[in-house]
């Protein structure tokens, strides 16, 4: 038989086991309980607890499935139930005492509890899926569609879903007509440069010598960034399939994923899928029958944010510290151990199945002509709905915002978005119809960057932001660059000074020019970018830089130099204690006339009060300048 | 930091395991110390001196790997560490003030631990829960949308659990008396 014969054969044998162990599945209720980091956070282990301690002192014969994260974070801890006869059910922010109640009413009694659930999650006369609301309508899942709905820890979930397809497929084509398919879906790395996949596989195919490696980047060190988290914890095959397809196409022998030390869970669940497809034969000596060898180690990252960085993250492999080098030569010709190496996100690799599967004109079907394919964006911040989206590039920030992200919080009007992290930018309300894809972003100074979108609104000081990113860069530049590691300081202090109320009129001037010549003077991402933060909320929001700087005003109240806290006695109520017990530090006071005032010397500007004051009151308000005379007096 | 008497012992011991485990290559050098550090909690002088030795590398070098990366510290952590977000999301949601809470309360400043040796104080850059802000990891245990009440109720429980674990053993050595 030939070599593509036992290839497909195997596959298909190994399809087929699973589909009957899935189908297995669906004979019976399944409850799936999405348990990522952001679940357990918000009390998922405990939910699942109580599902299986329920279900176990009932003896129903139900099946407890732990799964990823389907991406509604706003309404974790999410759990879905299947049961037959009824649509498979979506429910949000399940608690033990709903567990125990859909135990019951449904699991037993054939009551679904509508009015718990979010949606459904296939077509039915009886209740709205996901894509009957404006979210559902405005996403297109491509990387994201099976995350929460497969159990990570299983291959053979994976396999039933189509999983590894794509890789028994590029096996029995040839290496060249698969860069070739690749390099015709005009892919570009979603690490946030954009730089076309195709080519650097390309390069790293031509270049000479045996030995070649591949690296998944999964460092994913944007402070306001999840989606690597969330993949790597939810669908950890799909990135595997992606290397291994890479590795095949530029002929290299082992492969690497650099995850973040931060991500345990995320670890703990690729170790398992190396195991389980290396027990299959997808990973090691002769995949899938074929002639071709590869295995990948995990290599954990000690939390550096420069180490993103292609040349700066295979210092690290090699056991140095992660100090970026000049390129060229680039890694695809000289990389790690000075071998032909190319290194991938975890999104673009995801993407490569999916493109092998269905061919690269389907892929460029979505998104714009340059950049082409969907975009996965971390909404966080003020907008109601935050969560992991997937949206088809060219979609613009106004849908991100309003139909995706439904809107800010408490009705507030909308302010800014910060998207990529730090080396994005800030964008004002004048951009919200600007079209999300690589080039126009960055003609509007901002950058994909790795997909962080932090929604502002007019409590957020643009100036502190600012100084927020610089700080950070500012912790993390390697030191390497004199224009980064000594003017990123200069910048932050500048900064600080400003929001501290301390600015000169010359330093907006100043911190431009510092812009410009950090951004011409560093060799690496980081240097380059880190001034974008400070040049975007310059550019679109110099009112506020003029205000803390002449008037001694934070607009937003945000800078906790030029705030105080005040208690209006015209609202305040004699029959209420609430903020007094709210206070950590004993500021409050009640005053003679039965009402209440702050020390302002002893207030340390917590919040505490202004959110423990009764709605019907109101009274605890900030204002900017500060109050000078002592309060109570 | 002085050692105490059988401490430097035990750590040469616990570094040889792992130097054992993981073989004398430059290449592992990282996973060596992410290793060491698990065991001890930090990654103590004499370790990184060993390290040294048994891979021929300079001291310094050893030393520039673990102040380079955020994930080492040189010195020993309190038996309960917490970890305050300090991502984009936390920050906007008001993670300096989570953290100002912690400092107050326990009276120490990030990356410090207090001298009874309980509690360490650190910021991390963003732990991925950014939907959940502001966000403390506790012991690996993560707290959502923690605010400065909150901050009180998580140190009141370990104080509960510390008083509890106190009168538990006192209950068992009023009983061995009495028996």
């Amino acid at each position: 038989m030939s070599a593509t014969g036992t290839i497909i054969q195997t596959y298909e044998s190994l399809k087929k086991a699973a589909v009957g162990k899935v189908e297995a599945l669906k004979q019976k209720p399944l409850v799936l309980v999405g348990t990522a980091t952001c679940g357990r956070a918000a009390g998922a282990l405990n939910v699942l607890q109580t599902f299986r301690n329920e279900i176990s002192c009932r003896n129903l014969d139900v099946e407890v499935k732990e799964v990823g994260c389907i991406g509604h974070c706003y309404a974790e801890p999410v759990v879905i139930i299947a049961k037959p006869g009824f649509p498979a059910l979506c429910y949000g922010s399940v608690d033990e005492g709903m567990a125990g109640r859909l135990v019951v009413d449904f699991l037993i009694n054939d009551d679904p509890c509508y009015e718990f659930a979010m949606a459904a999650l296939e077509p039915n006369d009886q209740f709205p899926t996901f894509a009957d609301f404006p979210r559902g309508v405005y996403e297109k899942k491509i990387i994201l569609a099976d995350c929460g709905l497969i159990d990570p820890e299983d291959i053979d979930h994976y396999l039933a879903h189509d999983g590894y397809a794509a890789l028994a497929k590029a096996l029995t084509m040839d290496p060249a007509e698969v860069l070739e398919e690749i390099k015709n879906s005009k892919l570009r790395g979603r690490g946030g440069a954009g730089f076309p996949t195709g080519l650097k596989w390309e390069a790293c195919r031509n270049a000479s010598g045996n030995q070649k490696y591949v690296i998944c980047n999964a460092d994913e060190g944007d402070p306001g960034a999840f989606m690597d988290r969330a993949i790597l914890e939810s669908n950890p095959h799909q990135v595997l399939e992606g290397l291994i397809i890479a590795a095949y196409t530029v002929g290299a022998g082992q492969g690497y994923i650099y995850v973040r030390a931060e991500y345990p869970l995320a670890v703990a669940r690729i170790r398992t899928a190396l195991e389980q497809a290396r027990e299959k034969r997808l990973l090691g000596e002769s995949i899938l029958g074929s002639n071709f060898n590869f295995d990948i180690k995990i290599f954990q990252g000690s939390g550096a944010f420069v180490c993103g960085e292609e040349t700066s993250l295979i210092a690290s492999i090699e056991g140095f510290a992660g100090v970026p080098n000049h390129r060229p030569p680039y890694p695809a010709q000289a990389g790690l151990h000075r071998k032909p190496t190319v290194i991938n996100n975890v999104k673009t690799l995801s993407y490569v199945p999916h493109i092998i599967r269905n061919g690269s004109g389907w892929f460029k079907s979505i998104g714009t002509p340059d950049s082409p394919g969907t975009a996965v964006f971390a909404l966080a911040g003020k907008v109601v709905s935050t969560g992991l989206a997937e949206v088809p590039m060219g979609t613009t920030l106004r849908t991100l915002v309003y139909d995706v992200g439904n809107g800010i919080k408490e009705d507030k009007p909308f302010k800014a978005v910060q998207i990529g992290g730090p080396s994005g930018g800030c964008l004002p309300e004048s951009a919200l119809d600007l079209s999300i894809d690589f080039d126009s972003l960055q003609q509007a100074g901002a950058m994909m960057g790795s997909g962080g979108l932090v929604v502002l609104d007019e409590d957020d000081c643009m100036v502190e932001i600012a100084r927020f990113f610089l700080d950070f860069t500012q912790k993390e530049s390697c030191g390497k660059c004199t224009f980064c590691r000594l003017g990123t300081k200069q910048m932050l202090d500048i900064l600080t000074e400003i929001t501290e109320g301390r600015g000169k009129p010359e330093d907006i001037d100043l911190l431009w020019e510092l812009a410009e010549d950090i951004k011409a003077g560093s060799l690496c991402g980081l240097g380059k970018t880190a001034p974008n933060p400070v040049l975007t909320t310059i550019r679109y929001f110099r009112h506020e830089y003029e205000a803390h700087i002449q008037e001694g005003r934070c607009p937003a109240l945000m800078c906790k130099e030029l705030i105080s806290y005040a208690i209006i006695p015209e609202k305040c109520s004699k029959l209420c204690n609430v903020c007094i017990g709210s206070c950590p530090v004993e500021a409050i006071y009640t005053r003679d006339d039965m009402l209440k005032a702050i020390y302002l010397d002893k207030c340390v500007k917590c919040n505490s009060c202004m959110v423990a004051c009764p709605p019907q009151y109101k009274a605890v308000v900030k204002v900017s300048p500060p109050i000078v005379e002592k309060g109570g007096s | 930091m002085e050692l105490q008497g059988g401490e430097a012992e035990m750590i040469y011991a616990e570094v040889e395991g792992v130097l054992q485990r993981h073989g004398l290559e430059r290449e592992k050098l990282i996973p060596i110390l992410q290793d060491v550090q698990s065991k001890l909690g930090y990654l103590p002088k004499e370790a990184m001196q060993q390290i040294s030795e048994a891979l021929r590398i300079p001291e310094v070098d050893v030393y520039s790997v673990g102040t380079f990366y955020n994930q080492f510290r040189l010195n020993p952590p309190g038996k309960h560490q917490i970890k305050v977000c300090m991502g984009t999301a936390c920050h906007m949601m008001g993670g300096h003030i989570i953290l100002e809470s912690f400092e107050r309360r326990l009276g120490i400043k990030e990356g410090e631990t207090t001298p009874d040796r309980e509690f360490s104080l650190e910021r991390v850059a963003c732990v991925g829960c950014c939907a959940l802000a502001p966000v403390v990891v506790v012991d690996e245990k993560v707290e959502a949308k923690v605010s400065p009440i909150r901050v009180d109720g998580i140190l009141l429980a370990f104080e509960i659990e510390s008083k509890k674990s106190g009168e538990i053993e006192k209950l068992v050595e009023e009983e061995g008396r009495t028996q």
